[in-house]
C-alpha cells in the first residue's frame, strides 16, 4: 500500500520519462486554459466584487454562437467578429439589466444573479442552437490539426498541433491582457477600481464603462477558451464544467491576484493530470480530476486562507 | 381591520415570548396546518402529490437546513446536494443492513451521518471566509458525488450503480418503495418536516440561534463578546447538515424511489440555494414560500401552453422554463433582495395599518 502511494508512481515516472512528458504537456495545455478563465473571473471580481458564476456558460454560449453563425454560411472569421459583437451586446445587457439595479447589494445576491444569468443562457442557448454536440470549425479558422511526434530518449511524445496553437494563443492573450491592464488608460482604470471603489469613482472613473469592459473581456476569454476546448472535445453544454475548474484556481491563487490566477492555473493543470495518471487511475478508480483541484486548493487554504498570492486579509473591528 | 394587534396585551413574560405573540399569526398557522394535514390530502390527486406537495415539503426542508447555515450562521455553502446524498446513501445502508429498523427512525438517523460529514467539511470554515469558503464547500460537492459513484459498498455492489428503495413497512402499511401510496408518503414527509421545523424555530430563537446570528453579523465582534466561534460555526454545520441529510433521505425514499450519484450534482445544490435566497435568508417561513415558487413555477409553466392552446413541443417548454426561472431569479433579486419573507413582512405592516394611511 505505502509502496503504491509513495514509491511506485515515482518509479513509473522515472521509468518512462517520455510518458511523463506527455502527461505534463497535457496538463500544461489545460492549465493554460484554466489560467485564462481564472483571469476572466479575477478581472470581474476585482472591479465589481462579483463572483461571476456565468463564466462557464459564457464559454459554451460563445462557442455555440460561433458554430451556429458559421452553420448559416457566414465565413469563419466574420463569424468570429460577429460572435465578439454578440459577447459585447451580452456584456452591455448584463450590466444594464442585471448589475446596475443590484449595485451595493451583498455579495451573495450578486453571485445568485450570475447564476440566474447562467440559467437564462442555458435555456436560451438550447433554444437557439440546440443541445446536441457540435464540431468546432477548427479547419475553417485555420487552426492546424495534425500532430508532431517527438522521440525523446527513444520514447514517444505526441504534440497535437491544436494544443500547440492553444498554448500559443492563450499565452499571447494573457500577455496582451497584462499589457492592457498595465499600460493603457482603460486598463489602469480597471485596476484602480479593483483597488478602491470610492477613490476610483472620485477621480472620475466610470463604473458602468469599466463593468461593461470587464464583462466584454470575459466574453473574449470565453470565446477563445470555447474555441480551444471545442477543438479538442466538441462543442456542447458539457464545456461548462471547465469553468468550474477555474474556481479552485482562484482559491489557490487568491481571488484578487492576476499573477495568482496564472500560476494557480498552471499548477492545477499540471498537478491534477499527474495525480490522475499516477495515483488516481491505479489506486482510486480514476476520474479524480473532478475533485482533485478543489481538495488541493482546500488544503492550501487551510494554511494560507487568502490563497497563495491573495491580498492579506486584515480584520478590523 | 382583519389584522389588528391593538388590544392584545401581554401580561406575563411567557405570553411575550410565545412563538406567535400576535393572535392572528397563530390563527394563520392553524389554518395552514389544517390545510396541510386535512384539506390537501383529501382533495389532492396522485399528480398533485408527486409533482407539488411532496417535493415542496422536501425542498423546503433542504432549504431550511441550508438557511440555518447560510442565513443564520452566515457561512455560504454550495455543497447542499452532496450532503443530501450522504443522508440518502446512509439511509439506504441502514435499511439494507438492518431491515428490521423502523423506516422513520432510519431516516432520522441517517441525518446523523451527514451531520458528521458536514462537520468535517465545516472545519475549514474556521480559517476560510466568504467566497473562499463557498468554493471550499464545492470540494465537498465534487468529492462526495465522486465517492458515491466509485465506492461500490455504498450501493451494495449493484450493477447499475444506483440505489433502489425497497418496500418498507410500518404498522402494516407500506411507507416507502414501489408499493407505497402517495398519501402515506405525504403524511410521513409532513410529519418529519413539521417536527424539524418546530425544532428549528426554537433553536433559532434560543442561545444557539443568537450565537449564530452574532457570528453572521460580525464574527470578530462575536468572538470579543465571548462567543466561541468554533462551537458556533461547527454546530451550525452539524445541524444544517443533519436537516439537509434528512431531506436527502426523504428525497430518495419518499419521492424519487431510486437515485444515481449524479442526482446529487451541483444543479440540485443551486436549486436549494435559490429556494433559500428567494424565500429569504435568515427566515424559516421563507423556505416554504421559496419552495412553493421554485417547485410550482415549472409545473405551472408546463401546463400553461396546453391551457392556452399553444402548440409547443415539450423540449422547447423545458428550455423556456429554464430561461424563465433564470430571469425570474434576477427579477426577484432586483425587486426584493431579502426574499419573499421580507415581502410578507411588508404586507403584514401594511395590513396592521390598513385602512388608515399612517
Amino acid at each position: 500500500m505505502l509502496n503504491d502511494i509513495f514509491i511506485a508512481p515515482f518509479a513509473d515516472m522515472i521509468g518512462a520519462p517520455d510518458f511523463l512528458l506527455q502527461v505534463l504537456w497535457e496538463g500544461l495545455v489545460s492549465g493554460v486554459l484554466y489560467a485564462l478563465i481564472a483571469l476572466g473571473f479575477v478581472l470581474i471580481f476585482r472591479s465589481s466584487r462579483i463572483f461571476n458564476f456565468a463564466q462557464g456558460i459564457m464559454v459554451v454560449f460563445a462557442a455555440l454562437t460561433l458554430v451556429g453563425l458559421h452553420a448559416f454560411g457566414i465565413p469563419a472569421w466574420i463569424s468570429v467578429a460577429l460572435t465578439l459583437g454578440v459577447m459585447f451586446v451580452l456584456a452591455v445587457g448584463i450590466e444594464r439589466i442585471v448589475l446596475r439595479p443590484l449595485v451595493g447589494q451583498p455579495d451573495i445576491i450578486l453571485f445568485m444573479a450570475t447564476i440566474g444569468i447562467t440559467l437564462f443562457l442555458i435555456g436560451g442557448g438550447e433554444i437557439i442552437f440546440g443541445g446536441e454536440n457540435k464540431q468546432m470549425i477548427t479547419e475553417e479558422l485555420g487552426i492546424p490539426t495534425g500532430d508532431t511526434v517527438l522521440e525523446p530518449w527513444g520514447g514517444l511524445l505526441i504534440l497535437q498541433h491544436v494544443d500547440i496553437t492553444v498554448v500559443v494563443v492563450a499565452c499571447t492573450l494573457v500577455a496582451a491582457l497584462l499589457g492592457f491592464l498595465n499600460y493603457t488608460q482603460m486598463g489602469r482604470a480597471i485596476r484602480a477600481l479593483g483597488d478602491d471603489h470610492q477613490a476610483a469613482l472620485s477621480v472620475g472613473i466610470s463604473l458602468q464603462t469599466v463593468w461593461v469592459l470587464v464583462w466584454f473581456i470575459a466574453g473574449i476569454i470565453a470565446l477563445v477558451t470555447g474555441i480551444a476546448w471545442g477543438a479538442r472535445a466538441g462543442v456542447s453544454f458539457a464545456l461548462e464544467v471547465i469553468a468550474y475548474k477555474a474556481l479552485p484556481v482562484l482559491m489557490l491563487g487568491g481571488l484578487e491576484s492576476i499573477a495568482g490566477a496564472i500560476i494557480g492555473g498552471l499548477m492545477i493543470g499540471l498537478l491534477e493530470k499527474l495525480f490522475e495518471i499516477y495515483w488516481g487511475q491505479p489506486l482510486l478508480g480514476g476520474n479524480t480530476e473532478t475533485w482533485f483541484a478543489f481538495v488541493l486548493a482546500l488544503i492550501v487554504l487551510l494554511f494560507r486562507p487568502q490563497g497563495l498570492f491573495g491580498e492579506r486579509i486584515i480584520e478590523r473591528v | 381591520m382583519l389584522y389588528r394587534t391593538a388590544g392584545q396585551f401581554k401580561t406575563s413574560y411567557e405570553a411575550d415570548q410565545a412563538l406567535f405573540p400576535v393572535r392572528q399569526d397563530a390563527v394563520l398557522l392553524w389554518v395552514i396546518l389544517g390545510f396541510a394535514w386535512v384539506v390537501f390530502p383529501m382533495v389532492a390527486t396522485e399528480f398533485a402529490f408527486q409533482t407539488l406537495l411532496i417535493p415542496v415539503l422536501i425542498y423546503s426542508l433542504a432549504a431550511l437546513g441550508l438557511n440555518i447555515l447560510t442565513g443564520y450562521a452566515g457561512q455560504l455553502s454550495l455543497g447542499t446536494a452532496a450532503f443530501m446524498g450522504v443522508g440518502a446513501y446512509a439511509c439506504y445502508k441502514l435499511i439494507t443492513l438492518m431491515p428490521w429498523m423502523n423506516p422513520i427512525i432510519a431516516i432520522l438517523l441517517s441525518g446523523v451521518f451527514s451531520a458528521g460529514v458536514g462537520v468535517a467539511f465545516g472545519i475549514p470554515s474556521l480559517r476560510i471566509k466568504g467566497f473562499y469558503l463557498a468554493i471550499a464547500t464545492l470540494a465537498a460537492q465534487f468529492f462526495l458525488v465522486w465517492l458515491f459513484e466509485k465506492w461500490a459498498w455504498l450501493y451494495n455492489y449493484n450493477a447499475s450503480g444506483a440505489i433502489q428503495v425497497p418496500n418498507m413497512e410500518m404498522f402494516g402499511v407500506y411507507i416507502a418503495g414501489p408499493q407505497a401510496s402517495s398519501i402515506v408518503q405525504y403524511y410521513v414527509v409532513l410529519f418529519i418536516v413539521c417536527l424539524l421545523t418546530m425544532v428549528c424555530i426554537n433553536l433559532t430563537r434560543g442561545t444557539l440561534g443568537r450565537t449564530w446570528k452574532a457570528t453572521r453579523d460580525m464574527d470578530i465582534a462575536a468572538e470579543l463578546i465571548g462567543i466561541n466561534l468554533m462551537r458556533s460555526k461547527l454546530t451550525a454545520f452539524a445541524i444544517s447538515s443533519y436537516i439537509v441529510g434528512v431531506a436527502g433521505a426523504l428525497f430518495v425514499f419518499m419521492w424519487r424511489g431510486a437515485a444515481e450519484p449524479n442526482l446529487f450534482d451541483i444543479p440540485l445544490s443551486f436549486r436549494i440555494l435559490f429556494i433559500a435566497i428567494i424565500g429569504g435568508l435568515g427566515s424559516i417561513m421563507g423556505n416554504y414560500l421559496g419552495a412553493i415558487l421554485i417547485v410550482g413555477l415549472p409545473v405551472v409553466l408546463n401546463l400553461l401552453p396546453n391551457a392556452l392552446g399553444i402548440p409547443i413541443d415539450s423540449a422547447m417548454v423545458e428550455h423556456l422554463n429554464i430561461m424563465i426561472v433564470g430571469s425570474l431569479i434576477v427579477f426577484f433579486l432586483i425587486v426584493e433582495p431579502h426574499g419573499l419573507a421580507q415581502l410578507w413582512r411588508l404586507i403584514r405592516e401594511k395590513m396592521i395599518l390598513w385602512p388608515f394611511p399612517h
